[in-house]
C-alpha cells in the first residue's frame, strides 16, 4: 500500500471515529435518570475512548470488508470456504464404514443427551429442536418462495393455543368420559397442524397480489393481531396469564414425572425434526419445490411456463404454517403454560434471523441458524443480555457480506451417462 | 418445409390503453400453423405489448385472442392467467432475459416440464415408484431439450453464469420445455454478435423442423428477420402498418417511412 | 358533542405526530423503495437525545426557552445523523441487491437500535419533563384542546408547508422528485442521486426527531420502545395515504389518528394498536396503492 493511501486511510478513519464518537456520545456517555419531573444527566466518560476507539478500528474493517466484498467474484464450485471444509469430509463419502460409524455415534449421542447431561441441559435441546423445527417451515416461505413472513409466531401460537384450548374446553369432558388427558397431545399434535394450515391458507388469500414489502408488512399486521386477540379476549385465551397445567403426552399409559416427561418430550422432539427434515428434503427435490424456487426467482417467468401462482403461494404458506403449528403444540407440552408473550413480533424476527444468518432456502443451514440462535445465549450467559444486539448485527454483517447465509443453499447437480448406444440420461447425484 | 396455410392464432381488433396512451390500435392478426412470422417496428411500436397480450400478462382493453383448432372452431384466450395460456400450448421468451438466475440451467428446463407431471405435496414426500419414474422422465426429457439448443454442457451450471447469448438460448429451451404449439420469442438476438445470431437462426430453424413448433418473433435485426420469416408484420405507433413476405415489406413505402421517416 | 370535539381534537393532534413521521416513511419510500424499518428508532432517539441534552442543560441552569430551542435542535441535529449514517451503513451496501436484503437489514437495524438505547440508557419509563411553553389564551377552551396540543398543530402545519416548498420550489426538492420517478434517468441528467438520498433520509429523519420530541413532551413519557408501535402506524398511515406520496402520508395520518381516537373513545380502548393494523389489511386488500396512490404496473 502507498503511503498515500494509507495516510488516507487513517485520516478517513479518524474522521469516522470523531463522527461517531460525538454521535453516540449522548446515548453512550451520557446517562439520564429522571427524578420529580427533573433530569439529571451523569457522564461515563470511560466510555469515551471505547467508542473512539472502536470506531476507528472497525472503520478499516469494515472498509476492507466493503471492498473485498466488491471484488469478490463467484467462485468456480468447488473452491468456497465451506466446500473445502465438506472436502475435508470427504472421507465420509467414499468410506462407508466410516460413514456409518459416523451416522452411529450420531444417533449414540442424540440418544444419550437427556442422561448424559441432565433435565436443565434436555431442556434447552428441546427448546431448540422447537425451532429447528420452526426454521425449518419459514425456510420454505422465505428461502424458498422468497415470501416474507415477519408473521410467522402467529402460526405458532395457533399451533400451541389449539393444544391449550384442547386441554382447557375438551379437557374436562375426556376427564369425566374416562379417558387419560395424556391422549390430548395426540390429538393436538396433528390438528394444530391442520388449524395452523388453514390460518395459514386464509393469510396467504389477501396477499395474493402483493410484493415483497406490503407482503412483510402485512403479515407483521397479522401477526400482532394474532398476539392482541390473544391478549384481550381474555374468556376464551386467558388473555396476558394464557392457558396453564397443560398436560403432558403420556407414555403408554403412564403419567412421567417432570424428569422423564421432559426425556420423553426430547425425544417426541427428536423425531418429529428427523420428520421434519426429511420431508422438507423429499420437497426441496420435488417439482413443488422447484415451483416455489421458480416463484421466488420471477413470478412473471414462473407463470409464463404454466405455474398456477396463487396456488403456489397458497402451497407455500400452507406448508409453512403446518411446521409452526406443530411444533407450537411440542411446546405448550414442554412449558405446560403458554401466553401471548411467547409469540411476538421479536419471536418471528428470531425466526427470520435464524433462516437468515443461518442461509436463506438451506436446510441444514435453518438448522444451524436455529440451534445458533437458541443454545448460545444459554451457553454464553454474559453476553445473554446483548443478544439482541448481536443477533442485529450479525444479521446485518450476514446480508451484507454474505447474503445466502453461514451455510448456502447448495444445487443439486446432475450427470448424465450415455447408455449404449440409445442416448438416455441416467442421473448421478453429487 | 412450406407451411399450411392454417391459422392456429387470431387477433382480431387488438387495443390496449394504458391511461391516456393507445399503446396498440385495433390490431388484427394471425398466425399459420408451421410458419416462422415476425412482428416488427420502431421502438415503442407495441410489440411487446402485443406479446403481453397475447400470453396473459395484460387484458386487452378491446379485441380478442384466440387458439383455432383444426376444425376452425375458435377457443377465446384473451385476459386469462398467463399459466393458463402456457397450458393451452403457447409459451414465450422475454425481451430483458427473465431465467431463473440461482438455479441451474437442466432446473430452469426442468421447471418448463412442471405441467407434464401430476404429482403434488404428497406424491412429493411419499416418492412412490410413479413419482421417481416421472422425475427420471423429466430429467431425460428436459436434457433432451439442453442437447438439441446445444446447452448440455451447461447442465449445472448457475443460470446467472451462462455467457449472454447461453442464456437467451435457454430461456427458449425452458419455454420449449413447456411443449407449446406455438413460441412467441421477444428480441432472441438482442445484444448478441453476429455469430451468436446464426447459432440461433439455426436453432429457430431447427426448432421449428424438429419440434413442429410455430414461431412468432420480435426482432430488430433485420438479417435476422429477412433469412428466417415467411411473414412479416409491422407495427408502428401501436398500428399495424403493413403485411406481406420480406421481400414485399423490404420495399414497402409505408414501413421505410416509418424506420427512416421522409 | 363536547366529547366528539375532544376526541377529534386529540385525533388531530395524533395525526399530525404520524405525519411527521409517516412523511420520512414515504419519502424515503418514493426514493429507493425501501420501507425503514428502522426510521420508528430515529423518532425514539430524537426523544432522548432531547431529554438527555435538554435535561443538562437544565441543570446548567439555562432559562426554560433556551433549553427547549436548543433540545429540539440537538434533537434534529443528532436524528439526522443518525439517519445519515444508517443510510450510508447498511443501506446503499445494499442497493443493486434484491429488495428483500435491503429490509433484513432495516429489521437489524432496528433491533440494534432499540437494545442499544436499552442498554445504554434504560428499559424503564422516564418521564418527559416537557419544555414547551403553556399558551396563556388557550385558557377559555382548555377543556378541548390543551397547549400542547396546538402547538403540535401548529408546527406541524408550519412544517408541511416548508416541505412543500422545499419539494416544488427549490433545486433540490426538484432532483428529490427526479429521484423518486426514475433513479437511472436521474443520474444520467447529472444529478448526485446518492445526495439526493442522503438528503431525503436527512429531511425524514428531521421531522421523525421533531415528532419525538413533541409527542414527549404530549404523554409525559419516553421509552426505548415508542419507535416500534409509532414507526409501523406511521408506517400505515403512509400505506393508507398511498405509499410514496406526500400529500398522501399526512392524509393517511390523519385519518389514521381520528379513527383510533374516535374508535378508542366510542369502541374500545384495549384494541387501540389494533385500529391501525386494520386499517392495513383493509387497505392492501381493497386498494393497495392507498388513497392518493396510483396502481403501478411492473413492466414485462
Amino acid at each position: 500500500m502507498r503511503q498515500n493511501g494509507l495516510k488516507s486511510e487513517i485520516l478517513g478513519s479518524l474522521a469516522q471515529a470523531a463522527w461517531f464518537t460525538v454521535l453516540l456520545f449522548p446515548l453512550i456517555v451520557m446517562k439520564v435518570n429522571v427524578a420529580m419531573s427533573k433530569a439529571t444527566v451523569q457522564f461515563r466518560w470511560s466510555y469515551l475512548p471505547i467508542i473512539a476507539i472502536a470506531s476507528f478500528v472497525l472503520s478499516f474493517v469494515w472498509r476492507r470488508a466493503l471492498e473485498w466484498s466488491s471484488t469478490r467474484v463467484e467462485k468456480p464450485a468447488g473452491s468456497s470456504f465451506s466446500s473445502k471444509i465438506m472436502g475435508r469430509f470427504q472421507i465420509f463419502e467414499s468410506n462407508k464404514t466410516i460413514r456409518l460409524a459416523t451416522v452411529a455415534l450420531f444417533v449414540l449421542c442424540v440418544a444419550v443427551y437427556p442422561f448424559a447431561l441432565g433435565m436443565y441441559h434436555t431442556n434447552i435441546m428441546i427448546t431448540a429442536l422447537i425451532y429447528v423445527m420452526l426454521a425449518l417451515g419459514l425456510n420454505i416461505v422465505v428461502g424458498w418462495g422468497g415470501l416474507l413472513n415477519l408473521g410467522y409466531a402467529a402460526f405458532f401460537a395457533v399451533g400451541a393455543y389449539t393444544y391449550g384450548f384442547l386441554w382447557k374446553f375438551v379437557g374436562p369432558q375426556f376427564v369425566s368420559a374416562g379417558f387419560d388427558t395424556g391422549w390430548l397431545f395426540w390429538i393436538a399434535l396433528p390438528m394444530a397442524g391442520i388449524i395452523a394450515t388453514v390460518f395459514g391458507v386464509l393469510l396467504s388469500l389477501p396477499v395474493l397480489r402483493l410484493r415483497g414489502d406490503y407482503l412483510a408488512i402485512i403479515t407483521l399486521a397479522f401477526g400482532e393481531i394474532v398476539r392482541m386477540v390473544l391478549q384481550n379476549a381474555s374468556d376464551i385465551t386467558g388473555g396476558a396469564t394464557g392457558i396453564s397445567l397443560i398436560p403432558r403426552p403420556w407414555f403408554l399409559g403412564f403419567k412421567l414425572p417432570p424428569k422423564q416427561a421432559a426425556t420423553y418430550i426430547y425425544y417426541i422432539a427428536v423425531i418429529l425434526v428427523v420428520l421434519t427434515v426429511f420431508i422438507v428434503r423429499r420437497l426441496e427435490d420435488s417439482r413443488v419445490g422447484r415451483a416455489l424456487e421458480a416463484m421466488r426467482e420471477d413470478e412473471i417467468a414462473c407463470q409464463s411456463m404454466g405455474i398456477d401462482l396463487v396456488h403456489n403461494k397458497l402451497v407455500t404458506f400452507a406448508l409453512g404454517a403446518f411446521w409452526a403449528g406443530i411444533a407450537g403444540v411440542v411446546l405448550a407440552a414442554q412449558t405446560t403454560y403458554i401466553n401471548p408473550d411467547s409469540f411476538t413480533l421479536w419471536e418471528s424476527v428470531m425466526i427470520l434471523m435464524a433462516v437468515v444468518i443461518g442461509g436463506q432456502g438451506s436446510i441444514p443451514g435453518a438448522i444451524v441458524g436455529a440451534m445458533l440462535l437458541k443454545l448460545l445465549p444459554e451457553y454464553f450467559r454474559p453476553l445473554a443480555q446483548y443478544r439482541m444486539l448481536i443477533y442485529g448485527i450479525a444479521m446485518i454483517v450476514i446480508i451484507i457480506f454474505k447474503p445466502d447465509g453461514l451455510i448456502p443453499r447448495k444445487r443439486k447437480s446432475y450427470y448424465f451417462v450415455k447408455k449404449n448406444s440409445a442416448d438416455s440420461g441416467h442421473e448421478v447425484r453429487v | 418445409m412450406t407451411s399450411e396455410m392454417k391459422p392456429i392464432l387470431e387477433i382480431e381488433d387488438l387495443s390496449m390503453v394504458f391511461g391516456g396512451l393507445r399503446a396498440i390500435d385495433c390490431v388484427s392478426m394471425h398466425i399459420n400453423s408451421g410458419e416462422i412470422a415476425a412482428l416488427i417496428g420502431p421502438n415503442g411500436a407495441g410489440k411487446t405489448t402485443i406479446f403481453n397480450c397475447i400470453t396473459g400478462v395484460y387484458k386487452p382493453t378491446e379485441g380478442t385472442v384466440s387458439i383455432v383448432d383444426s376444425d376452425g372452431g375458435k377457443e377465446k384466450i384473451q385476459g386469462l392467467k398467463p399459466h393458463l395460456i402456457n397450458n393451452k400450448g403457447l409459451a414465450r421468451t422475454f425481451q430483458n432475459i427473465r431465467l431463473f438466475s440461482n438455479m441451474s440451467v437442466l432446473e430452469n428446463v426442468m421447471i418448463g416440464r412442471h405441467n407434464s407431471l401430476k404429482g403434488g405435496i404428497l406424491s412429493a414426500i411419499v416418492r412412490d415408484r410413479r413419482t421417481r419414474e416421472e422425475e427420471q422422465r423429466i430429467l431425460d426429457e428436459s436434457y433432451e431439450i439442453l442437447k438439441k439448443i446445444r446447452l448440455d454442457q451447461f447442465v449445472n451450471e448457475t443460470a446467472r453464469n451462462l455467457p449472454y447469448g447461453a442464456q437467451r438460448r435457454l430461456e427458449i429451451a425452458r419455454a420449449l420445455a413447456t411443449d407449446p404449439f406455438l413460441l412467441l420469442l421477444d428480441e432472441p438476438v438482442a445484444g448478441m454478435n453476429p455469430h451468436e445470431t446464426k447459432e440461433l437462426e439455426e436453432t429457430i430453424n431447427l426448432i421449428r423442423e424438429q419440434e413442429k413448433v410455430t414461431i412468432l418473433l420480435i426482432e430488430h435485426d433485420m438479417s435476422l428477420v429477412m433469412n428466417v420469416s415467411e411473414r412479416i408484420y409491422v407495427l408502428d405507433y401501436g398500428r399495424l402498418i403493413a403485411e406481406g413476405t420480406p421481400l414485399e415489406i423490404k420495399s414497402n413505402r409505408e414501413v421505410i417511412k416509418a424506420y427512416l421517416g421522409e | 358533542m363536547d366529547y366528539f370535539l375532544q376526541l377529534f381534537l386529540s385525533g388531530t393532534a395524533k395525526g399530525s405526530i404520524y405525519a411527521l413521521i409517516s412523511l420520512g416513511y414515504t419519502m424515503v419510500y418514493g426514493i429507493v423503495q425501501l420501507i425503514n424499518f428502522a426510521h420508528g428508532e430515529i423518532y425514539m432517539i430524537g426523544g432522548f437525545t432531547a431529554l438527555i441534552l435538554g435535561g443538562y442543560l437544565f441543570t446548567l441552569g439555562l432559562p426554560v426557552p433556551l433549553v427547549l430551542v436548543l433540545s429540539i435542535f440537538a434533537a434534529v441535529v443528532f436524528s439526522s445523523a443518525y439517519g445519515f449514517t444508517i443510510e450510508r451503513l447498511a443501506y446503499r451496501p445494499l442497493r443493486n441487491k434484491p429488495r428483500l436484503s435491503a429490509l433484513i437489514s432495516a429489521i437489524g437495524i432496528s433491533m440494534i437500535l432499540q437494545n442499544f438505547v436499552l442498554l445504554m440508557q434504560t428499559e424503564k419509563y422516564l418521564a418527559f419533563p416537557s419544555y414547551l411553553p403553556e399558551l396563556s389564551f388557550l385558557e377559555p377552551v382548555t377543556e378541548y384542546i390543551n397547549s400542547t396540543q396546538v402547538i403540535i398543530l401548529g408546527t406541524t402545519s408550519v412544517i408541511m408547508i416548508l416541505l412543500t416548498v422545499l419539494i416544488k420550489f427549490t433545486r433540490i426538492g426538484k432532483a428529490m422528485r427526479a429521484t423518486a420517478q426514475d433513479t437511472n434517468m436521474a443520474q444520467l441528467v447529472g444529478i448526485n442521486v446518492n445526495q439526493v438520498i442522503s438528503v431525503t433520509f436527512v429531511i425524514g429523519s428531521a421531522l421523525a426527531a421533531i415528532g419525538g420530541v413533541l409527542i414527549c413532551s404530549y404523554m409525559g413519557q419516553i421509552n426505548y420502545y415508542i419507535g416500534f408501535v409509532a414507526g409501523i402506524k406511521a408506517f400505515v398511515a403512509a400505506v393508507l395515504g398511498g405509499i410514496g406520496s406526500i400529500p398522501g402520508a399526512v392524509i393517511g395520518s390523519f385519518i389514521l389518528g381520528w379513527t383510533e381516537s374516535l374508535g378508542t373513545g366510542y369502541i374500545s380502548s384495549d384494541y387501540e394498536d389494533a385500529f391501525a393494523f386494520i386499517i392495513l389489511i383493509l387497505i392492501l386488500i381493497l386498494k393497495p396503492a392507498g388513497v392518493l396512490g396510483k396502481n403501478q404496473n411492473q413492466k414485462v
